[in-house]
C-alpha cells in the first residue's frame, strides 16, 4: 500500500544523504521525495511517498528513527489528509491548438504562466492523479517538458508535526 | 586560553577519559600527530594498517565498555579503516573514528589522498560527522561520544579538514548535552512488563533467548538473578555467551547454525520465548518459517527497529536490558505466584533427553589434533578465565561451542559482518586494556594472515598474546560448505601454501611453537601460558577435514539439525 510519510530533520548537510540512502541500502520503495527548509530554518520538512506491507512500512518508520538527524516522523496516510503536486510542463501550442490547450487548462484550473509563438507553459496543481489525468487530456498535443514536484502533504485538522 | 584544533582534540579526548587511542599517521592528520608528540595523557598506539587499529579499538570496547578510538588520516587511511568500522557496526560496537581530510578549500577537488570518507562510511556508521569550523569540534565530540555509547552503540566517524586542526579557538567542553533528535528510550514501559511478566509465570515450556545485547548493556547480573529465580533454560547467541555462565546447569550452550541439538529444539518447541538484547539473526532462526511455531514472544530491544523486524513479537518492550531486567526481578518478587513447576519438571526431563544425545561429542583419543580438543585443552588450563577473541570460520565456532565462558565481555569476536582478520588486532586492544591479564586469540592459518602485520604492534608494545593457530590447511568453513554443498569441489579454499608461522613469529621478536601431536598440545598451552612476557604463536596442526557440528543446514527449520 501506498503511505506518505513526513519527516521533520535537522537541516544539515548530508541529513537527506542518509535518508535516500537508508531506502536504497534497505532496498525500500520511493515514489517521490521533496525536501525544503521550513520556517524554523534548523529544520528541514521531506515529504516522502513509498510503498509496501504493514511490516516494510513499520521497518521504514523505525528505522527513519533511529536516524541521529530524524527528530520526528508521520505516516500521513494513517489520517485524513491533504496531498498536493506541483507540475510545470510545456507544450508545442500553434495554430487551433493553442485555443485547445487553454480549455483544457480552464478546465483543470490550471494556469498558463509563459507564452511564446510556439509554446505555452502551464502551471498546475492537485493531487497526482489530477496531474496524471491532465497530461492524459493533452495526449494529442506535443509536450515538451514535464516537470513535477513530487508530492507534499499535511494533516487535516490541528494536528501538525511541528 | 586558545588552542588549536589538534589540541582541542587531544583535550576532548581526555575530558571523555580516554587513555588509548589506535592509529596511523599520515598528511591529513599531521598537525594532529603533532598535538600528540606534545602531551602523554593519552597514549596512541601506532599499528600497522588502519584496519588493525579499528579493530584494535573494537576489542578494546568489547572488553571494557568504553568507546574505542581510532585516529587515520585521508584516503587510503579511512578507506582502510571501513571494514573495521563496519565491523563494529554490525556488533553495535561503541566507538570514535576520526578520519583526517583534505583542507576545507580542496575537498571536492579530487585532492591527493581525498575521499568522501563521510559519504563512504554512512552506511556503516551510527552517525557521523564533517566539521566545518574549528569552533565546532568540542561540540562535536561530545556529541559523538553521547551518541556511540548510549542507546544502542555504534561507530561514530569524525572527519576534519586538516586546515581545521591547525586554527585556534577558545576550548571548553560541554557539560551537558541534550540533542532533539535523538533521545534513547532507557525504562521500559511498566504495562508491557506487567504482561510479560504474566506470559512468563504461564509458561510451560519456556525458553529464555538473549544476545549480545545483555552484554553491551552490562545486564550479566540482573540476567542471572532473572534466570536463577524462575528456573528456566537459557541460550545465548554467539555474541551473548558468557552474560549467563555455560557451566550452569540451566544453561543450554548457544543456538543458531552450530548451536547444540538442545538449545534448538528447545527453541523449537517452547511455547513461551524470553528473547532480551538479541535480534533474530539469520545465523539463529534458520528458516523464518519453520521458526517457533507455537511461542509466544516476548522481545526486549533498546533499538525498537530490532524488534518484529525479522520476526513479529507479541510482547515488545524497548528499553535498556539491564533496566528491564530489573524490573522483571522486582516484579518476580512481588508476584503472588510461582512458575509452574510440574511443567517445567516435565521440561527440563526433556530438555535433558535432547542434552543426552551429547551433540557436541568428538574423538578425544583422536592422535591427529582435533581442533575442539584444543579448545576444551584451553579451557582447561586457563581454568575458563582468558579473554579470549577469535577470527572467522570453523575455529570461532569451536571456541564458541568449547570454550564454556562464564563471565562477559571475555568472548570477543565478528559475529555480524564476520570479519576475517578481526582475532588478533582486537587481542591487541584487550591486552592493552587488560595488561594483567591472559588474552588469547583463537585463529585459522587463512584468517591469521589478513591482519598477520600486526605482530609488529605486539612487539612494538611487548604485548604477550597467546596465539591459537587452528592450522586445518582449509579456509575451514569454506571448505566445509563446498564438502556439503558442493559435491566436495574445493575452489580456492586450499591454503596449502602457507608462511613458517614459526620462523615468522621469530622474525617479529615473538616465540613460535608448532605442535603436530594430541599429546603435546596440554604442555605446549601449558608451556605458552608460562611465558607472561612473551607472545607465543601456537601452530597447532589439526586434522584438515574437521566439520563444525552440529548444523542447521541452509533453509531447515532449528529442529532439522543435522548431527554428526
Amino acid at each position: 500500500m501506498r503511505h506518505i510519510i513526513s519527516i521533520l530533520l535537522e537541516n544539515e548537510s548530508g541529513a537527506l544523504s542518509r535518508v535516500a540512502g537508508l531506502f536504497s541500502a534497505r532496498a525500500y520503495n520511493i515514489e517521490s521525495l521533496t525536501v525544503a527548509p521550513t520556517d524554523d530554518e534548523t529544520l528541514s520538512r521531506m515529504t516522502l511517498v513509498t510503498s509496501g506491507t504493514d511490516d516494510i512500512i513499520e521497518q521504514i518508520s523505525k528505522q527513519l528513527n533511529k536516524l541521529i538527524d530524524v527528530v520526528k516522523i508521520h505516516d500521513l496516510t494513517e489520517d485524513a489528509h491533504i496531498e498536493r503536486e506541483l507540475m510545470l510542463i510545456k507544450v508545442q501550442a500553434v495554430n487551433e491548438t493553442r485555443d485547445e490547450v487553454k480549455r483544457l487548462v480552464e478546465i483543470f484550473r490550471a494556469r498558463i504562466i509563459d507564452v511564446t509563438d510556439t509554446t505555452y507553459t502551464i502551471e498546475i496543481t492537485g493531487n497526482g492523479d489530477k496531474l496524471d489525468a491532465f497530461v492524459e487530456a493533452l495526449s494529442s498535443i506535443t509536450i515538451h517538458e514535464v516537470v513535477r514536484s513530487g508530492l507534499l502533504g499535511i494533516s487535516r485538522g490541528d494536528r501538525a508535526l511541528g | 586560553m586558545e588552542l588549536t584544533g589538534a589540541e582541542i582534540i587531544i583535550e576532548c579526548l581526555k575530558a571523555e577519559d580516554i587513555d588509548h587511542v589506535f592509529g596511523y599517521p599520515g598528511g591529513a592528520v599531521l598537525h594532529i600527530y603533532d598535538a600528540f608528540y606534545r602531551q602523554d595523557d593519552v597514549k596512541h598506539i601506532l599499528v600497522r594498517h588502519e584496519q588493525g587499529a579499528t579493530h584494535a579499538a573494537d576489542g578494546y570496547a568489547r572488553s571494557t565498555g568504553k568507546a574505542g578510538v581510532v585516529l587515520v588520516t585521508s584516503g587510503p587511511g579511512a578507506t582502510n579503516a571501513v571494514t573495521g568500522i563496519a565491523t563494529a557496526y554490525m556488533d553495535s560496537v561503541p566507538m570514535i573514528v576520526i578520519t583526517g581530510q583534505v583542507p576545507k578549500p580542496l575537498i571536492g577537488n579530487d585532492a591527493f589522498q581525498e575521499v568522501d570518507s563521510v559519504g563512504i562510511t554512512r552506511p556503516v556508521v551510527k552517525h557521523n560527522f564533517l566539521i566545518e569550523d574549528v569552533k565546532d569540534i568540542a561540540r562535536v565530540f561530545k556529541q559523538a561520544f553521547y551518541v556511540a555509547t548510549t542507546g544502542r552503540p555504534g561507530p561514530v566517524v569524525i572527519d576534519i579538514p586538516k586546515d581545521i586542526t591547525a586554527e585556534r579557538t577558545e576550548f571548553s567542553y560541554p557539560k551537558d548535552i541534550s540533542m532533539r533528535s535523538y533521545n534513547p528510550t532507557t525504562k521500559g514501559h511498566p504495562g508491557q512488563i506487567k504482561r510479560a511478566i504474566d506470559i512468563i509465570l504461564s509458561a510451560e515450556r519456556p525458553m529464555i533467548y538473549t544476545g549480545g545485547g545483555v552484554i553491551l548493556g552490562n545486564g550479566s547480573e540482573q540476567l542471572r538473578q532473572f534466570t536463577k529465580k524462575l528456573g528456566y533454560p537459557i541460550t545465548q547467541t554467539l555474541m551473548g555467551l558468557g552474560a549467563f555462565p555455560a557451566s550452569d546447569k540451566q544453561s543450554l550452550g548457544m543456538l543458531g547454525m552450530h548451536g547444540t541439538y538442545e538449545a534448538n529444539m528447545g527453541m523449537h518447541h517452547c511455547d513461551v520465548m524470553i528473547a532480551i538484547g538479541a535480534r533474530f539473526d539469520d545465523r539463529v532462526t534458520g528458516n523464518l518459517e519453520k521458526f517457533c511455531p507455537d511461542a509466544t514472544i516476548i522481545h526486549v530491544d533498546v533499538d525498537p527497529s530490532s524488534i518484529s523486524k525479522n520476526v513479529r513479537v507479541d510482547v515488545p518492550i524497548v528499553g535498556e536490558v539491564n533496566q528491564v531486567l530489573s524490573d522483571f526481578n522486582q516484579a518476580l518478587e512481588q508476584a503472588d505466584r510461582a512458575p509452574n513447576a510440574s511443567a517445567l519438571e516435565k521440561w527440563w526431563t526433556q530438555i535433558d533427553e535432547w542434552r543426552s544425545q551429547d551433540c557436541l561429542k568428538f574423538d578425544r583419543e583422536s592422535e591427529i589434533i582435533k581442533p575442539q580438543f584444543v579448545i576444551e585443552k584451553m579451557h582447561e588450563v586457563t581454568g575458563g578465565e582468558a579473554i579470549v577473541t577469535s577470527d572467522v570460520g570453523q575455529h570461532q565456532m569451536f571456541a564458541a561451542q568449547y570454550y564454556g565462558f562464564d563471565e562477559p565481555r571475555r568472548w570477543i569476536n565478528s559475529g555480524g559482518l564476520g570479519t576475517m582478520g578481526f582475532g588478533m588486532p582486537a587481542a591487541i586492544g584487550a591486552q592493552l586494556a587488560h595488561p594483567d591479564d591472559l588474552v588469547m586469540c583463537i585463529t585459522g592459518e587463512s584468517s591469521i594472515q589478513m591482519c598477520i602485520q600486526e605482530l609488529g604492534t605486539c612487539t612494538q608494545y611487548a604485548l604477550p598474546l597467546k596465539i591459537v593457530n587452528l592450522n586445518n590447511s582449509y579456509m575451514g568453513m569454506v571448505r566445509q560448505w563446498q564438502e556439503f554443498f558442493y559435491d566436495k569441489r574445493y575452489s580456492n579454499s586450499h591454503m596449502n601454501v602457507q608462511p613458517d608461522f614459526v620462523k615468522l613469529a621469530e622474525a617479529y621478536g615473538h616465540v613460535g611453537i608448532r605442535v603436530e601431536k594430541s599429546a603435546d598440545v596440554e604442555p605446549a598451552l601449558k608451556e605458552a601460558i608460562a611465558q607472561k612476557d612473551r607472545l607465543v604463536f601456537l601452530d597447532f596442526i589439526t586434522s584438515q577435514e574437521e566439520n563444525v557440528y552440529p548444523m542447521i543446514p541452509a533453509g531447515a527449520g532449528m529442529n532439522e539439525m543435522i548431527l554428526v
